[in-house]
């Protein structure tokens, strides 16, 4: 186990499963962060963040209503436990630490 | 959108993922898996859509998706497979006619299967107790004559072994064999024929024989020296060491220098004893128009085998072989001969050659023989598969049972393949069996057969029995164990009824069909062969053959022998010939009429004036020879009406015929009597012009008719009188109709084939229509219940289940009875002159046989549910 460390594509997997409150399954994953990183996000990748993910204990899952769609499959809802939101408390706790250390005027330089 | 609903991502990838995910992750991935597809089918169209499915699937294949396999350990196994045979064994009994079933039918099948297994066994054995057997080689010869056919020959030339031996490198050892040495030896005044063949010093070389006595290394040296094999040295000396002794053949006295082991039965080369080559004195041709014996063409007499050295590539000994024909043959005026060598392994099953050394079995009969095993097999498994499934309503339960009580679908294969595999080790009990009266059978047919096979069981063909069995288990067992195990528990408990067992019905009928098409061609040709063939031995010969026995003189004087037989009182009467007639062998001679210039071939035999009335021939015209004095000259001649018609002889008028004058053999013979037509040749050849001249002392055989009564003793008194006359030959003696019956034989050989193969086929038949009634039967029970409840009578019901089977075995009937009739009519009795018409009676008798069986099964069936209580079916529901 990586113990409770999050690699930056699960922190805005995290974000993403936080953001969609009750309605976090994998296929709109996928499609929120397309939209949101403006990059192509791989099904098999995601399924497999949210597996990692899911065995640190960030993340809990639970099985939907079938539906017609998706050839009379469940869709797997995802949602964060508490050490998920922890954790993503302390990265953000981490990131305004450092960005308050940043003189203004540096940043505007580059 | 339409496509939408209709379009399906492809299947197959679908089980692939089922099968390898894990099934907690499964259901959610094939969801994502589906969404994305729907979305793809709409935007960039079906082949992309399945195609990027078909991608997905295979990337998803991840460690963490994946399904661990699951290994039961040894213990659990051990304990299965004990659970499996206990269980496979009530089974069995619980029905007990299931298991008979389809044990007979299995059996029976595999007794060809055990004995194509004992043939190939044998011929690949051949030759095995030789030490160099891999690097043995026979030079055989192919002789092509100019412009003309070529022929192979098994031997080769004398010269050829010199200039291998001389020339070639890399051969180890090298034999010289030549055959027709024998005759009869003479021992102190005793007379024993033995044959053998001439074998140079390196015999033992190249055939690792062993030798009881001698040394290997010079018993063939000296010229005139004789090697025995134990069973020839017995036949000659007895239990006196032969060793040293002298053997007379002619006039040359031969030495014994060794006594072999007798050669083992699977040997391709068979002799009795051998003789140095050394005896023969090249400068002296043996046979007189043989020519030169060291001349690259006399290739007919002479065997040669070569071991070569480990190290020599048989390619090259072949090419040296080539570069000797190119030069020897260039001097070749008629005909080419080119020697090439021909590995031992090869030599029991191959292609048939001229001058063969021992029993050559032709390829293409193992092959049929095999083949012909393989379809046997392969329909009696169909048949075994068909009816486990057949019995799924019952079965089905049980499974779902063992299911609910957790049983893996590995589990329910384990338990089904047991219960074949157990039927199939049963079945091979009773094959055995099979197998034993079948060898004998299978021995009996031709001569030939027994010399080439020896067909004993040895621990490696008792190995090789159980692993076909095995086989055949696993085989058979393995369709219905994949059905049975993939059957749902659920489903089946509910409702068993609602299985879908036999997808392709009509498939199966047309199967039934065939089957029952096969077994009626078959066992109609059985009957028909039988009748035709008892119709052979009664057929009206024009003569009599009751009570006749003839008995070969083998050149022994027959007056006081037949003074000697008239005196004893069963003995009705005596005659003498030079030929038995109706048994195949002719004799014959050319003969005139006035026209000088027109001749004819006419069969003939010589007889005493005892023949015709003690055979009973019927004369139309004239009267029967009278007895003449042993010198008198020969002046009369009894003929056939066939002779008269082809002569023109008195208009065909016999009386008219009495008093012409026929020239035989230069001689001017009176026809002195006309003999209605008889039988001379077989049956398979018309009559044709036959002739007796009178002789008084024929020689050759003698007919002596006896009473019937109390035959053993007349046969004792007469085997006495034999031994009187000629004390070194048995008595050769045989019924009349002994012999007709003999001639006949092969015809007998063939209907037992073709009855064995009906008997066969209808057994595996029978299997078939059993399966497919049972299946039937046991999904109709409540229907049939339920008419009976609203009052359908018994003999109605039995007409509405059984009409589907009536209907195809009439199908059948009607391909297979025209069939048999014609290829009777129009190919096998095209073949004989004289046969009787096929009648009605015997195309039906078969269809009776096979139909009375099929009744039996179905009706026996029907009856068990037509009469079940209908209360006791329904309650059920």
């Amino acid at each position: 186990m990586k113990g409770t460390h999050l690699g930056e594509f699960e922190e805005l997997v995290l974000l993403t499963i936080a953001s969609l409150v009750n309605n976090a399954y994998s296929v709109v994953i996928c499609d929120e962060l397309s939209k949101h990183a403006d990059r192509t996000v791989k099904l098999g990748v995601v399924h497999a963040v949210l597996n990692r993910l899911e065995e640190k204990g960030l993340v809990k899952s639970q099985l939907g209503e079938a539906t017609a769609t998706r050839g009379g499959k469940r869709k797997r809802f995802y949602f964060l436990t508490g050490a998920g939101k922890a954790s993503l408390v302390r990265a953000k706790e981490i990131r305004d630490q450092l960005w308050q250390k940043i003189p203004n005027l540096t940043l505007k330089r580059i | 959108m339409k496509n939408k609903k209709t379009t399906q991502p492809p299947k197959w990838a679908t089980r692939l993922l089922a099968w390898y995910c894990r099934p907690e992750l499964l259901e959610d991935l094939q969801g994502d898996l589906n969404e994305f597809f729907d979305r793809n089918l709409e935007t960039r169209g079906t082949f992309v859509a399945r195609l990027i499915y078909i991608i997905d699937v295979l990337k998803f294949a991840r460690s963490y998706t994946v399904r661990k396999p699951v290994f039961s350990n040894p213990l659990d196994q051990k304990m299965m497979l004990a659970s499996y045979i206990k269980t496979s064994g009530r089974s069995l009994r619980r029905n007990k006619l299931f298991s008979v079933i389809n044990i007979v039918g299995l059996a029976a099948s595999m007794s060809v299967g055990l004995l194509v297994i004992a043939v190939v066994s044998d011929l690949t054995s051949y030759d095995s107790t030789l030490k160099n057997r891999d690097r043995m080689f026979r030079i055989i010869s192919t002789l092509q004559f100019t412009g003309g056919p070529s022929m192979k020959l098994a031997s080769t030339s004398w010269k050829a072994g010199k200039l291998i031996r001389e020339e070639i490198p890399g051969v180890e050892s090298l034999v010289i064999l030549r055959n027709g040495f024998g005759g009869d030896a003479k021992i102190d005044g005793n007379t024993v024929p033995v044959g053998g063949l001439y074998a140079d010093e390196r015999f033992f070389d190249v055939f690792s024989f062993p030798l009881v006595s001698g040394v290997a290394a010079t018993a063939l040296k000296q010229p005139h020296s004789l090697v025995l094999t134990q069973t020839t040295a017995e036949k000659l000396f007895g239990h006196a060491d032969p060793m040293g002794k002298l053997v007379k053949f002619d006039t040359v006295n031969y030495t014994v220098t060794g006594v072999l082991q007798d050669l083992p039965k699977l040997s391709h080369i068979r002799f009795e004893m051998l003789v140095s080559l050394s005896s023969i004195d090249l400068a002296r041709p043996l046979i007189p128009s043989d020519g030169d014996n060291m001349d690259w063409g006399n290739a007919f007499s002479n065997y040669v085998y070569v071991v070569l050295a480990k190290n020599t590539d048989p390619a090259t000994f072949t090419a040296a072989l080539n570069r000797i024909n190119d030069r020897e043959n260039a001097s070749m005026k008629n005909n080419k001969i080119a020697v090439s060598p021909q590995p031992l392994k090869n030599i029991p099953v191959g292609k048939q050659m001229a001058n063969e050394i021992g029993p050559v079995v032709p390829v293409v009969t193992v092959y049929a023989l095999a083949g012909l095993a393989l379809v046997i097999i392969l329909s009696a498994c169909f048949n075994y598969t068909n009816l486990s499934i057949a019995r799924s309503l019952k079965r089905s339960r049980e499974v779902g049972i063992r299911k609910v009580m957790g049983a893996a679908r590995a589990q329910v294969v384990g338990q089904f393949i047991t219960e074949s595999v157990i039927i199939s080790l049963l079945s091979l009990f009773f094959a055995i069996f099979i197998f034993f009266v079948l060898r004998g059978q299978f021995l009996s047919f031709l001569p030939q057969l027994t010399s080439a096979f020896s067909l004993e069981l040895s621990p490696r063909i008792l190995g090789l029995f159980i692993a076909l069995a095995i086989a055949i288990g696993v085989f058979a067992g393995l369709l219905p164990a994949v059905f049975y195990s993939k059957i749902n528990a659920v489903q089946v408990l509910k409702d068993a009824a609602s299985l879908k067992v036999f997808r392709h019905l009509s498939l199966r009928k047309v199967l039934v069909v065939i089957q029952y098409t096969l077994s009626l061609i078959f066992i109609t040709a059985t009957v028909i062969g039988f009748n035709q063939y008892k119709g052979f031995l009664r057929f009206d010969l024009g003569f009599k053959t009751e009570n006749i026995l003839n008995i070969k003189m083998l050149g022994n004087k027959d007056e006081v022998f037949i003074k000697q037989l008239s005196a004893l009182p069963a003995v009705k009467g005596v005659s003498r010939s030079i030929l038995v007639s109706s048994l195949g062998s002719l004799y014959g001679s050319k003969m005139k009429y006035n026209d000088p210039a027109d001749s004819a071939e006419v069969d003939l035999n010589h007889i005493d004036e005892n023949y015709l009335p003690l055979h009973e021939y019927s004369f139309l015209a004239g009267r029967n020879f009278r007895h003449q004095p042993k010198d008198a000259p020969e002046s009369e001649i009894i003929v056939n009406q066939q002779l008269l018609r082809r002569f023109h002889i008195g208009h065909d008028n016999p009386q008219k015929a009495i008093g012409e004058t026929i020239t035989a053999s230069g001689k001017k013979l009176v026809i002195v009597g006309v003999l209605k037509d008889f039988h001379y040749a077989t049956l398979e050849s018309p009559i044709d012009p036959t002739a007796f001249r009178y002789s008084a002392d024929p020689g050759v055989y003698v007919n002596v008719k006896i009473s019937a009564a109390n035959l053993p003793a007349t046969m004792t008194s007469i085997a006495t009188l034999w031994k009187q006359l000629d004390k070194v030959h048995p008595l050769d003696a045989n019924f009349y109709d002994d012999q007709i019956e003999q001639a006949y034989s092969y015809v007998s050989v063939m209907l037992k084939i073709i009855g064995f193969f009906a008997l066969l086929a209808i057994c595996i038949s029978s299997l078939g229509l059993f399966g497919m009634v049972i299946y039937t039967m046991e999904k109709r029970v409540k229907e049939v219940s339920i008419r009976k409840v609203l009052g359908a009578g018994n003999g109605m019901l039995m007409y509405l289940l059984s009409k589907g089977f009536l209907f195809l075995l009439l199908l059948s009937a009607l391909i297979a009875l025209p069939l048999t009739w014609l290829f009777f009519e129009r190919v096998v009795l095209a073949n004989f002159a004289y046969h009787q018409p096929i009648r009605f009676r015997e195309l039906f008798t078969g269809l009776f046989i096979v139909g009375g069986i099929a009744f039996l099964m179905i009706g026996v069936h029907t009856l068990k549910i037509v009469r079940a209580n209908p209360a006791t079916v329904l309650k059920n529901e």
